[in-house]
């Protein structure tokens, strides 16, 4: 049913024509600055959120977050239901709901001290990718919220993980190995789609397992990195992170690559605070993209058409074209929930969904969008900073880096601000495997801060007491000089 | 840990801080990477979006058109070109008033869009009246008014081009030689943009190949006859600078240059000649001779500061004009193509922008035809500024072959030009494209010669010579921009 229907039969319905439709058409109007507005409060909220120690203040812009998080599920889950009277959208919406409120209790009691930014703009991302699903249709919010569900009650046991397997830091070859053998294992059985040979189909599942070896690749190289960055060690490292590269590369998973690539050298260059290995990197890194492009056509395609997909616009150009019409039409405030074509645009549901999200919800709302991602990675490198063992700063660090690099690859490749590479937009953009590994990679960073929480928790007490007993120490001597004179 | 061998300072930090500030600097330039491309996103919306959403691909103005009343064209005469009637049942009639005279240029809205029509698709359906008005019009189920495109167009200008060119086949341009706004651009025959949907299937069949939804003046390629010679001329006097003057050649009708023949037309005898005259007389033989001493590299790379085998930086539908001669080409081949024959094709709009150049001191100013487009309420909303194509060939140049132009029409072909109160400057032409000897006439000028307020290119197909049937239309054309 579309919206024209759906007012018809509102106004069947109540009878009254004016009323009906006056208030019908207000609703849709409106919410959308509504909803701008909100967000941009939100957004905002995430930043000042990082200033002063004011802990009774900073309880407070939580709860407001999540009262704004729960207002725009709310109005945006209500245009949808007018726009097409789907009794679907209300089951939807109350299944989201308790996800929601789910998600935001039990992790607050189980991730004791963790960042609660981070945990609300989790949710808030994927709130709007359900909201976005549920718009383009064709089922995909269902899936959506099935692996978001099962996800993040699993996430519910990390940091108990984390804390009982204190051998992790000790893997550093293991990961290495289960890495390239499963990249290894897709480059033999996978299957090839939108041009990259990155999934695995068992049955109706379809698995990109370099969304998951992402992850161990992080713990292989901070564990190695951790124990040493002696020149021979790093050698040894750089040939295995190359080959898990090397084999994305072969797969054409160029996003994927690019995300390895980058996340390894900012590790390298943090663990052997060395500009030089930063600079013979990007250097690298460089040479190695000029190769490509000249020995690859698919590299060659994607960069025309980020050159210029006007002239290109039937073939390679098309996705790009689109996303930019969608973006450009949506103007500042957007079209309106219901009220574009995001069907039109290419992959909208996953690699392009930024796109869709500008066109119905505005460029402000898309705005949002990266300021949140921002404000995200900001936390998770703070918690980094705050690790006091090395392994898990660098693990940290690697989780973050992995993050805001694919943000980047997908919002720059969608606007035409970089050649685009067909990555998802963590959380938002449709996807199981992306989403399972987004939010574990959330949860590692979460679990390692509450652990290291802990332990400096300890280590404080222990410091307290020790600091007592030299107090003690001090004042006894001090009392015998006293007493001798 | 094993790594304080490099002994700086930093490492004798406690492990828990070592590599924060590489840290840190990694985040800084994370964020400075975030801010470069959020500032690229606003640049995009508030410079390019616009134009990248007007594009044919982009399907989204059926949307558009659900919430907006498609606004009008006017020409810069206040005439309106295309308006959109709404019936009492609330159904839209798009209608030209001027039926075929604009109908290449403003285009249409039905099968397929085109013209004036494609290139502001977007801002014709683009509200910027009062935002509370619209806003209250969004509530009440009502559509906003969309902005109103200015072109550049003459209507006067344009009628009297389309008249002058009665039931020939052929196509007017005129151009403002300081700006390149385009004031006249016709094409016949034309079709009825009211009526197209029902005509369409004639059209497209097109039995008496009309070729009736061509816009000749930018798309029609012809061979440019003697107009071509201005080119050749230039060549000339940019390979001769201080000799030029003494140029001299005795005609005797014909002529011929390793064995290849070349005749003047009528195998008239113009005597002694000039450069000056040579181009007033349009002699053959004199420019054949003219050419075999012209340095063919460079000639070539004339004609491509002219446009020739380029993209036009235009916002309409072109077809580029083509110069093949190299090198390697023919004697044979050599002589027609300074003559305006052989292979060199042209298209009215590229000879109009020649014409403009010589009338702009040199400078080539990029044709356009959206003025500006205004909201309902008279307010601009976005002005279209002249560009520049740069300067083609320098102001002492354009100002000699200025004074050629002006004694063809003095003491020349184009002498039924003379008589105005100004002085006017052209070249006319005949082009034959068969070997039946009929050919096309073309007439390319401009006027006044001292201060020019308007360039033409003429050109009516299969005519015959380009004094009997261009030079009228570019007379009555001026008699009708400037006055008499």
């Amino acid at each position: 049913m579309n919206k024209k229907e759906a007012a018809e039969k509102l106004i069947n319905i109540f009878g009254d024509m004016n009323v009906i439709g006056v208030l019908h058409s207000i609703i849709v109007e409106v919410s959308k600055y509504i909803i701008i507005i909100l967000f941009a409060v939100y957004a905002w909220h995430c930043f000042t959120v990082f200033f002063g120690n004011n802990n009774e203040r900073k309880e407070k812009v939580y709860k407001r977050q999540r009262g704004i998080m729960y207002t725009i599920h709310f109005i945006c889950s209500l245009v949808l239901y007018l726009n097409s009277l789907d009794v679907k959208i209300i089951i939807y919406y109350f299944i989201q709901l308790v996800f929601l409120i789910f998600v935001g209790k039990s992790y607050s009691y189980i991730y004791k001290g963790m960042s609660k930014t981070v945990l609300n703009n989790m949710l808030m991302l994927m709130t709007t990718g359900f909201i976005m699903l549920e718009r383009l249709g064709h089922g995909y919010v269902t899936r959506q919220m099935a692996f978001a569900a099962a996800i993040c009650f699993a996430g519910l046991f990390i940091p108990y993980i984390i804390d009982k397997f204190t051998y992790f830091d000790k893997l550093g070859w293991v990961y290495a190995v289960i890495g390239i053998v499963l990249l290894a294992l897709v480059f033999v059985i996978g299957q090839e789609k939108y041009g990259a040979k990155n999934w695995i189909i068992i049955g109706s599942f379809a698995l990109q397992p370099s969304e998951f070896v992402k992850i161990i690749f992080v713990f292989f190289v901070a564990a190695l990195f951790a124990k040493s960055s002696k020149f021979i060690d790093i050698a040894k490292v750089s040939v295995l992170a190359a080959v898990h590269v090397l084999i994305l590369v072969a797969e054409k998973d160029l996003g994927a690559a690019l995300i390895f690539y980058i996340t390894y050298i900012v590790l390298l260059f943090v663990a052997s605070r060395k500009p030089v290995y930063l600079a013979a990197g990007l250097i690298a890194g460089c040479i190695a993209a000029v190769a490509a492009y000249n020995l690859f056509s698919h590299v060659q395609t994607r960069v025309i058409a980020w050159s210029d997909p006007w002239s290109y616009i039937d073939t390679a150009g098309y996705q790009v074209a689109h996303s930019l019409f969608a973006i450009g039409t949506g103007g500042w405030f957007g079209m309106g929930l219901g009220e574009g074509m995001p069907g039109v645009i290419p992959v909208a549901e996953s690699d392009f969904i930024f796109s869709a999200i500008c066109e119905e919800l505005g460029f402000f709302f898309g705005i949002c969008i990266i300021l949140v991602e921002i404000s995200c990675f900001i936390m998770f490198i703070n918690i980094s900073l705050k690790m006091s063992k090395r392994f898990y700063k660098l693990v940290a660090l690697g989780l973050s880096i992995e993050y805001i690099f694919q943000v980047f690859l997908t919002i720059g490749g969608v606007t035409k601000f970089i050649p685009s590479t067909g990555v998802t937009l963590p959380l938002v953009s449709y996807g199981g495997s992306s989403i399972i590994s987004t939010v574990i990679l959330f949860n590692i960073i979460q679990g390692l801060y509450v652990l290291n929480g802990d332990r400096e928790e300890q280590d404080g007490k222990k410091e307290a007491a020790r600091r007592k007993a030299q107090d003690y120490r001090q004042a006894e001597r001090t009392g015998r000089r006293r007493r001798v004179q | 840990m094993e790594d304080s061998e490099d002994g700086d300072k930093e490492a004798q930090a406690p492990a828990s801080k070592r590599g924060n500030a590489q840290i840190i600097m990694v985040t800084y330039s994370v964020i400075i990477v975030f801010m470069c491309m959020a500032g690229y996103l606003i640049y995009f919306m508030v410079h390019d979006s616009s134009e990248v959403i007007n594009n044919p691909y982009n399907k989204r103005r059926n949307i558009l058109a659900e919430r907006v009343v498609r606004g009008s064209i006017y020409s810069s005469d206040g005439k309106v070109l295309a308006k959109t009637v709404t019936g009492d049942d609330g159904s839209e009639k798009r209608v030209y008033p001027y039926n075929d005279v604009f109908c290449h240029v403003a285009g249409r809205m039905s099968n397929s869009m085109t013209g004036i029509e494609m290139s502001q698709c977007y801002p014709l359906l683009t509200s910027h009246s009062n935002p509370l008005g619209q806003l209250v019009n969004t509530f009440k189920g009502e559509k906003n008014q969309g902005d109103n495109v200015y072109t550049t167009l003459n209507a006067e200008l344009q009628q009297a081009a389309y008249d002058a060119l009665g039931n020939y086949k052929g196509a007017v341009v005129a151009l403002e030689p300081s700006t390149g706004k385009v004031l006249a651009m016709v094409s016949k025959p034309g079709y009825n943009p009211n009526t197209v949907e029902e005509d369409w299937d004639r059209l497209v069949e097109d039995e008496e190949s009309q070729s009736a939804l061509v816009n000749r003046a930018t798309q029609g390629l012809y061979p440019p006859g003697s107009t071509f010679k201005v080119l050749t001329a230039i060549e000339y006097i940019l390979e001769n600078p201080s000799l030029y003057q003494n140029y001299s050649y005795k005609c005797e009708g014909s002529d011929s240059f390793e064995g290849n023949i070349i005749n003047c037309y009528n195998n008239e005898k113009h005597g002694e000649l000039n450069l000056s005259n040579s181009l007033a007389k349009s002699c053959n033989a004199s420019f054949a001779n003219i050419g075999m001493s012209l340095d063919i590299n460079s000639f070539s790379k004339l004609c491509g500061k002219f446009m020739f085998n380029k993209k036009l930086p235009v916002k309409f539908e072109y077809n580029r004009s083509k110069f093949l001669l190299n090198k390697k080409s023919s004697t044979a081949e050599l002589m027609q193509t300074v003559i305006g024959q052989g292979k060199t094709t042209i298209t009215p709009l590229q000879n109009a922008m020649i014409a403009a150049t010589i009338a702009n001191g040199g400078e080539m100013m990029v044709p356009y035809v959206t003025d500006h487009t205004e909201n309902e309420a008279g307010q601009v909303v976005k002005s279209y500024k002249p560009v520049s194509n740069g300067k083609i060939i320098s102001e002492e140049v354009a100002g000699i072959i200025g004074k050629f132009m002006q004694a063809v029409v003095e003491k020349g072909t184009g002498s039924s030009l003379n008589g105005f109160s100004y002085h006017v400057a052209g070249k006319t032409g005949s082009a034959e494209f068969n070997s039946e000897g009929t050919s096309h006439a073309w007439f390319i000028g401009y006027a006044p010669a001292k201060k020019p307020k308007i360039a033409v290119s003429i050109v009516v197909e299969g005519a015959g010579t380009g004094s009997q049937y261009a030079v009228p239309v570019a007379k009555e054309m001026f008699r009708r921009y400037l006055g008499n």
